[in-house]
């Protein structure tokens, strides 16, 4: 039940792009054709789910030590690393993939939805008020953390496919001129975001 | 002349660059803290500060660092400013750092912040830098309290907290889909307002150079 939770929140019912908005910029830069957003899509996944599996022991570390301010700063730089070690890995055994995803890896360094994984996973801001890492009623520990960053690219791919279904088919509108691009585009993400809202209903007993 | 330079700097950054608008870099804190005019503005002027400040350090130190790691750099200034802001939040505003929740170490990534840094203060000097830092922050402050004001009379029904409609909400406007409706439609305003600007200012130049072609002249060599 906690596995099923974990996947409808992280997926559908707070899905990273439409009810959190994260990770907004290669959602509307890289899904013009559905091939590039999968690849966009797919790279996210993987970074996502490798970087919580080094930030959440690396973050238990910083507590131990006494300097967890110093989070930020060794998020970010473990995903810079992350990605440029990748993008070297790919190239070097398999061209293929690297073609179909591999290009978009540099991308992944500015965004967002990736350090908010790492955030929320490791609960780095958790104040007096509110708790982060606790999701579709479970407290996230290491195994679920990884669970949820895996649903939740899934969740940014799935974004990233849809979108770039519709604005194939957008692109063949008339639109008045300031309404073309990205107002058009935000204003159709509004309405799918609108349809994601419906996950919300669903109770899990927690 | 000089003077001048720093006006198209402020007027780029401002308007005819403006970051939430016209560029659309940015947008996860644009949607996500612009619930209310509050909100919104102390989202503003954190990245007014950060920006400035990186572009600032950056461009001051654009001579030393080597080319091939310069992203890297930019984004070790840019994070360890903002660990410094998230710690001053959160002892000096707690409310804001309560408030901005998991956008505050956002900002890090902010697009907004590393492309004035790779775009303007890797070539420019410091002063240039840090006015471009703050028009640009000043620009992006300016659109998301816009915005602000709007999402927060409609879905709340009140102007900076002050409640003037009366129970009066919509409470759709505060939820994500509200917010990428409005800004959908805030840049095609903001689009077309500029356009018929540009459309007036180019009928307005025609017409002079019908009645006074010489004098047009010479304002375009000045």
């Amino acid at each position: 039940m906690s596995f099923l939770a974990i996947m409808v929140t992280a997926a559908f019912s707070s899905n990273f792009v439409f009810s959190q908005t994260y990770g907004i910029c290669p959602f509307l830069g890289v899904s013009k054709q559905t091939k590039s957003a999968v690849g966009m899509g797919a790279a996210v996944t993987v970074v996502m789910v490798i970087a919580t599996m080094i930030t959440y022991p690396i973050y238990q570390l910083l507590l131990a030590a006494d300097v967890a301010f110093l989070e930020i700063l060794v998020f970010i730089f473990v995903i810079a690393a992350l990605v440029q070690m990748l993008e070297k890995f790919i190239k070097r055994f398999s061209p293929p993939l690297y073609n179909a995803m591999g290009i978009y890896l540099p991308l992944i360094t500015t965004n967002c939805a990736v350090l908010a994984v790492c955030e929320i996973t490791s609960n780095a801001l958790a104040t007096g008020l509110w708790e982060m890492n606790i999701v579709g009623g479970v407290s996230l520990n290491f195994g679920w953390s990884i669970v949820y960053a895996l649903f939740g690219g899934l969740g940014f791919l799935m974004a990233m496919v849809i979108m770039s279904g519709m604005r194939e088919n957008i692109n063949h509108l008339n639109l008045p001129k300031s309404l073309q691009g990205f107002p058009i585009t935000m204003v159709t993400a509004a309405f799918i975001a609108m349809a994601f809202y419906v996950f919300t209903f669903i109770n899990f007993g927690g | 002349m000089s003077k001048n330079k720093y006006g198209t700097i402020m007027m780029n950054g401002m308007i005819f660059n403006n970051p939430t608008f016209m560029l659309v870099l940015g947008t996860c804190p644009t949607l996500a803290m612009t619930t209310s005019a509050i909100s919104a503005f102390g989202m503003g002027v954190s990245v007014l500060i950060v920006l400035t400040l990186s572009n600032i350090i950056i461009s001051a130190l654009r001579k030393v660092i080597p080319n091939a790691v310069r992203i890297p750099s930019y984004i070790v200034v840019i994070a360890t400013l903002v660990t410094v802001l998230k710690l001053f939040l959160d002892k000096m505003i707690p409310s804001l750092y309560d408030m901005m929740g998991t956008f505050l170490p956002l900002i890090v990534v902010n697009c907004l912040i590393l492309g004035r840094a790779e775009a303007f203060a890797s070539k420019n000097g410091v002063i240039e830098s840090a006015l471009d830092g703050i028009a640009n922050g000043a620009g992006f402050t300016v659109a998301l309290v816009f915005m602000g004001i709007i999402r927060e009379f409609l879905g709340a029904g009140s102007f900076f907290g002050i409640e003037i409609l009366g129970g009066f909400e919509i409470s759709f406007f505060t939820t994500p889909m509200g917010a990428f409706i409005v800004y959908g439609l805030c840049i095609a305003g903001f689009v077309a307002v500029m356009e018929s600007v540009r459309r007036r200012s180019r009928i307005k130049k025609t017409k002079l150079l019908n009645d006074q072609p010489d004098l047009l002249e010479e304002k375009e060599a000045a």
